[in-house]
């Protein structure tokens, strides 16, 4: 019996440990989070089980189907991958710590699997501005996931900011939580926006469910009138030791604010995303090759440039949920070894047209730096700010990003530069008139935090 | 009952209709805190109205949770003795000692 593992419980790594059960596999699922469900279908813990857990999301009712669905499959929950270890001629070594999360004395396990599919999603992107590291500024999926699986509201007078239709569910949660949403703010301008979501209406017939989950969150906004406004940004935050006021302003089409229109709002917390970028560094280690984007590519049956290794969902490029329950499906049943059909190739295809328009409406436009001081914190970890990323690289006169960020520090922090990294890279781009090696801040050989201890004693276990 | 920050909506409230949980607490730097079962530390802290608790090394700067998904480092703290435990991730345990500083 083919052996596949899947790593992620999300929604990819759910559809594809169904469909390849289905398909007659034995399936592993090894998620780092204590339950499954992943990003989307986040929840209260089994301690703490919800009568009404749909208030919170849509088609709550997949997921409860598709768990129940994953009779027969092995779930492992708590379990950190931290490094898949490639060979030449059969699928990597999938190395992984089972127990509390950043625990001392987790249980090792390692799997050899016959095929592996990556599902491991994607983390957002914050454009760094001033005041953006005071607490009370979070991500917008901070706020999702403190309100889906505690409870817990990150603030009283809330602003939600950036880019995407992200932006919505997230003051719909605020919301349901207790909190009171002050503004929606989207940086992209109705021109672009409609564009976008007007051009060819007929393809986004195939995604008509999304579209009803986003005119309900819409109406949701309209119900406690809170105002949505278009091509306007969070451009700075104010307080000593935490948030108390956000500066407020116009941006033009390339995302430059627009001198004269800004305005402070009282807020005690502040959510902000500008994107999502795929969670790919297991895919990166497993040797799979990634496009421009920093996505996995794949070809139509979910296959990545590595033999045998699979990847589905927002590693593969940023497209959604329901891109990501497509793309599972194909990847499970082909990591298998059976045929997907037609049906779900074409599944594939229609989700993939609405992501289009997402990258096409919303994607990050480079006039972001405008709103970027000198004493902006470029690097959250390693507390580098943008002037002292500018001045080095003035004074080295270096058009090397590896050198720089040695040479500053901005990158090399203990989040390996997850959150500043793009932004670091952009930033000297624009200083240097053009880095020589762009791209290096994605290569990361450790996809999770492993201890000195817990290392030794692997090694002692292979002694 | 402090009207800014952090907080956890009382189950009254809640529209998701939240089943009964333990109630558990832990120490933060010696004093009890209480939170749920099944809570992360994080979450603890958040819910009992707390916004950072970290101190940064180069700029003493304060920092609480900024991802929430155990991607940025920005949230962590010692846990019964072992330093950077993200609590953002880590589920919480009855008698739990925090220490935010190391
Ligand atoms: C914080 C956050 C909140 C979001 N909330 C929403 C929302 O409310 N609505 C919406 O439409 N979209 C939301 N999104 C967008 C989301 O990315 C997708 O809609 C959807 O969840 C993607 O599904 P996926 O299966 O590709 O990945 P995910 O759902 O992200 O699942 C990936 C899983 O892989 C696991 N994983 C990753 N790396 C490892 C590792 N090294 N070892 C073990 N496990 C690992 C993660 O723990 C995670 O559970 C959110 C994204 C983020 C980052
Ligand atoms: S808040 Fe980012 S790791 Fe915990």
């Amino acid at each position: 019996m083919t052996e596949v593992l899947i790593i992620g419980a999300g929604p990819a790594g759910l559809a594809a440990a169904t469909a390849a059960r289905r398909s007659g596999a034995r399936v592993v699922v090894l998620d780092a989070a204590e339950d499954v469900g992943g990003q989307y279908w986040r929840h209260l813990p089994a301690q703490r089980p919800a009568a009404r857990e749909q208030v919170l999301h849509h088609g709550w009712s997949r997921f409860t189907a598709l768990r129940r669905e994953l009779t027969g499959v092995e779930i492992v929950t708590g379990a950190q991958v931290w490094l898949a270890e490639r060979h030449d001629d059969r699928p990597p070594t999938v190395h992984v710590l089972v127990g509390p999360a950043d625990g001392r004395d987790r249980e090792q396990r390692t799997f050899e699997p016959d095929a592996l599919v990556l599902a491991t999603g994607a983390y957002e992107r914050t454009l760094p501005f001033p005041g953006w590291d005071l607490p009370g500024v979070f991500t917008a999926g901070a706020a999702q996931a403190l309100a889906k699986a505690e409870r817990v509201a990150v603030g009283r007078r809330v602003l939600v900011a950036g880019a995407g239709p992200f932006l919505l569910p997230v003051a719909s949660s605020l919301i349901r939580t207790g909190a009171r949403v002050v503004r929606v703010l989207e940086a992209g301008g109705w021109g672009r926006l409609g564009r976008a979501w007007t051009a060819r209406p007929t393809e986004l017939l195939g995604a008509s469910h999304k579209a009803g989950e986003l005119a309900g969150y819409v109406r949701d906004l309209a119900r406690h009138r809170i105002p949505y406004r278009v091509a306007t940004g969070v451009i700075a935050v104010h307080g000593r030791d935490r948030v108390e006021e956000v500066t407020v302003a116009r941006l033009d089409a390339q995302w430059a604010p627009v001198p004269g229109t800004s305005q402070r709002v009282a807020v005690d917390a502040v959510c902000v995303s500008h994107g999502f970028l795929p969670r790919a560094e297991l895919a990166v280690a497993a040797g799979c090759v990634t496009g421009p984007e920093g996505a996995v590519a794949v070809d139509g049956d979910c296959r990545t440039s590595v033999p045998g290794v699979f990847a589905a969902g927002e590693i593969t490029g940023i497209g959604g949920a329901d891109l990501a329950l497509a793309e599972g499906t194909l990847a499970g049943t082909a990591a298998a070894g059976a045929a997907p059909t037609q049906a779900q190739r074409r599944a594939v295809l229609t989700h993939q047209r609405f992501a289009a328009r997402l990258s096409d409406g919303h994607g990050i436009r480079p006039g972001w730096t405008g709103w970027v001081a000198d004493d902006t914190l470029i690097c959250r970890c390693e507390e580098v700010t943008a002037g002292e990323l500018r001045d080095i690289a003035t004074a080295t006169g270096s058009r090397g990003l590896r050198s720089l960020k040695l040479s500053t520090r901005a990158g090399l922090g203990v989040c390996q530069g997850r959150v500043c990294g793009r932004s670091v890279e952009e930033l000297l781009d624009r200083t240097t008139g053009g880095l020589l090696d762009p791209g290096r801040t994605a290569a990361r050989p450790l996809a999770g935090l492993v201890r000195l201890g817990e290392l030794a004693r692997m090694q002692g276990d292979t002694e | 009952m402090t009207t800014t920050g952090p907080a956890r909506i009382g189950p009254a409230d809640d529209p998701v209709q939240p089943g009964d949980a333990a109630e558990i607490v832990v120490l933060v730097d010696d004093v009890p805190v209480a939170g749920l079962a099944g809570q992360t530390i994080a979450g603890v802290l958040m819910g009992a109205g707390r916004q950072s608790w970290r101190t940064t090394a180069r700029q003493g700067r304060p920092r609480g949770v900024f991802c929430g998904i155990g991607v940025c480092f920005d949230c962590l703290v010692t846990v019964n003795g072992l330093r950077d435990v993200r609590a953002c991730q880590r589920r919480a345990a009855d008698g739990d000692e925090v220490s935010t500083h190391d």
